[in-house]
């Protein structure tokens, strides 16, 4: 569903840098990155693990600010936390707040609304990844794929602009993750979200995404721009049969190998 | 009930401490004069407690001793927020926090009855002196614990620094307080015992001890004051563990804590 047509640049990162200052030196996590997401896009960011791919997601988050470089929401800078930006996180287990019921979880970031409004955006929410019945349960007492749809729909019942995800089905097992990953497609099907997601996972990010973006080792730059035209409706078993399916992700390897050593300390032996 | 066996166990030990208690006092290893059984400090602390000015003594104490506990903890929360938050006032603070510690709030009673007077006044103070501590590391200690996580997750939804310490840190800490006011309620105790043996004047459970205890000729009635001052911290510990699990069995089956 690459429309085009009406996607203005939600998202535009320019010229964006970071570099941690640690004990033993600088180190650069991210250099001289640059690419747009447009209104209603799910882009797949993919890289190397330990690449800098989270500190790019906490940069357009505004948890992180950027040493260098800007990073604009509908056009305005964003400077601190964006108001209308969600993020799931890779580990549901410490991002649900245990304290909370599923209910009060959701309802956490709606703090602004009515009563009334909150419980009915919760429960929408929660309809939404099929825990309509979770709503009075904790999270400890739900799997960690449960968990993982309780940390999504707190996502979605924000509504935000944009969603956020970092490397998010990356701790559950194979099986719970086809069926989030389709979660996730049909949600942005139907709810006409943005989503940016950061995977070190080839396959996934071809099958979920519209683009791929292709970082570099650390510092992270995009060495590639995929489109991934396999239409909307995407099947966990015929997608990843399909030719094109299985050319992309052929691409996208070939990409994160070639990528040239960028170290900025050589190894020596 | 899951309490049964738990509850069994800690009544066979409490039966044992008496037996011990009886043979050591009908034995004569420790003289019976001072020393009496608990078959006759029972039936003393059971007729006492049809007692009012006994009673009126023992809801001045535990009264007393429960203000001490609220004063700490309004104080000891908010301070342990603070130095648990910011990094900078944590290392103003904690010298003067070090060095106060350590202070026996026994120690300054003589000071404060002179600055406090012989009222309820001066126990209050000393013991929320005393039960100051247990809650304030407790809480800023929880700060420490707090997940780096939860606060990012709350961030990104655009929370403040405010909303951040209300609504993350302090639901995160609040286990660590509880346990925090335990400790805190037996200090309290303790101290106001203490202020109340010390200034005599002042009415409550420690002046009551004081009196009978002139003269040895009231033993019964020390030994019953004591094993009163036990129950009343026995049963405040208890209530506050069942509080605890109560409010935070979350805590309990979260796994990582």
């Amino acid at each position: 569903m690459t429309d085009l047509s009406k996607a203005g640049p939600m998202l535009e990162v320019t010229d964006l840098g970071h570099t941690y200052q640690g004990k033993d030196g600088a180190h650069d996590a991210i250099d001289a990155l640059g690419f747009s997401v447009g209104a209603g896009e799910l882009v797949c960011v993919v890289g190397p693990s330990g690449c800098g791919k989270s500190t790019l997601l906490r940069t357009i988050a505004g948890l992180v600010r950027p040493s260098r470089g800007a990073v604009s929401l509908h056009g305005s800078p964003v400077d601190g936390v964006p108001a209308d930006l969600a993020v799931v996180f890779q580990d549901y287990s410490r991002s649900l707040f245990p304290w909370l019921s599923v209910q009060r979880n959701v309802e956490f970031p709606l703090r602004g609304l009515a009563r009334a409004e909150r419980a009915s955006r919760a429960a929408e929410a929660l309809a939404s990844v099929g825990l309509d019945k979770a709503g009075r349960k904790y999270p400890w007492q739900l799997s960690g794929g449960m968990q993982q749809r309780v940390a999504i729909a707190r996502a979605l019942a924000y509504r935000p602009a944009l969603l956020l995800m970092d490397e998010p089905f990356a701790s559950v097992d194979a099986q719970t993750r086809f069926e989030l990953e389709d979660l996730l497609l049909r949600v942005r099907r139907e709810q006409d979200t943005t989503v940016l997601l950061v995977t070190h996972d080839i396959d996934e990010s071809v099958y979920l995404g519209d683009r791929v973006l292709v970082l570099s080792k650390s510092p992270a730059t995009v060495v590639a721009e995929l489109t991934v035209d396999l239409g909307a409706e995407r099947d966990q078993i015929t997608t990843r049969a399909s030719e094109e399916f299985v050319e992309l992700r052929a691409r996208v390897a070939g990409l994160l190998q070639g990528v040239p050593q960028q170290r900025s300390v050589p190894v020596e032996h | 009930m899951r309490r049964g066996p738990r509850f069994t166990a800690g009544l066979v030990g409490l039966v044992g401490l008496f037996l011990v208690w009886e043979a050591a006092s009908r034995t004569g290893l420790v003289p019976e004069y001072y020393l009496r059984p608990p078959s006759v400090v029972l039936p003393t602390l059971v007729r006492l407690l049809g007692d009012v000015g006994f009673l009126r003594a023992v809801i001045a104490t535990v009264l007393a001793t429960l203000i001490a506990v609220a004063l700490s903890v309004l104080i000891a929360v908010p301070a342990g927020l603070l130095l648990g938050s910011v990094s900078w006032v944590r290392r103003a603070m904690m010298t003067v926090v070090e060095f106060l510690r350590p202070i026996p709030a026994v120690a300054l009673i003589p000071l404060a009855l002179l600055t406090f007077g012989t009222g309820p006044d001066t126990k209050i103070v000393l013991a929320t002196f005393a039960g100051l501590w247990p809650v304030l590391f407790n809480t800023m200690y929880a700060l420490d614990e707090l997940d780096p996580l939860h606060v990012q997750t709350a961030r990104a939804f655009g929370v403040g620094r405010l909303g951040v310490l209300t609504r993350v840190a302090l639901p995160s800490a609040a286990p660590f307080v509880l346990t925090g006011v335990r400790l805190t309620f037996a200090m309290s105790l303790a101290v106001v015992v203490s202020v109340e043996l010390f200034s005599g004047g002042t009415i409550g459970l420690g002046q009551l001890v004081l009196e009978a205890s002139a003269g040895a000729s009231q033993m019964d009635v020390v030994l019953a004051g004591t094993v009163l001052a036990g129950v009343i911290g026995y049963a405040a510990n208890a209530g506050l563990e069942k509080l605890n699990d109560r409010l935070f069995g979350w805590n309990a089956r979260g796994g990582e804590r």
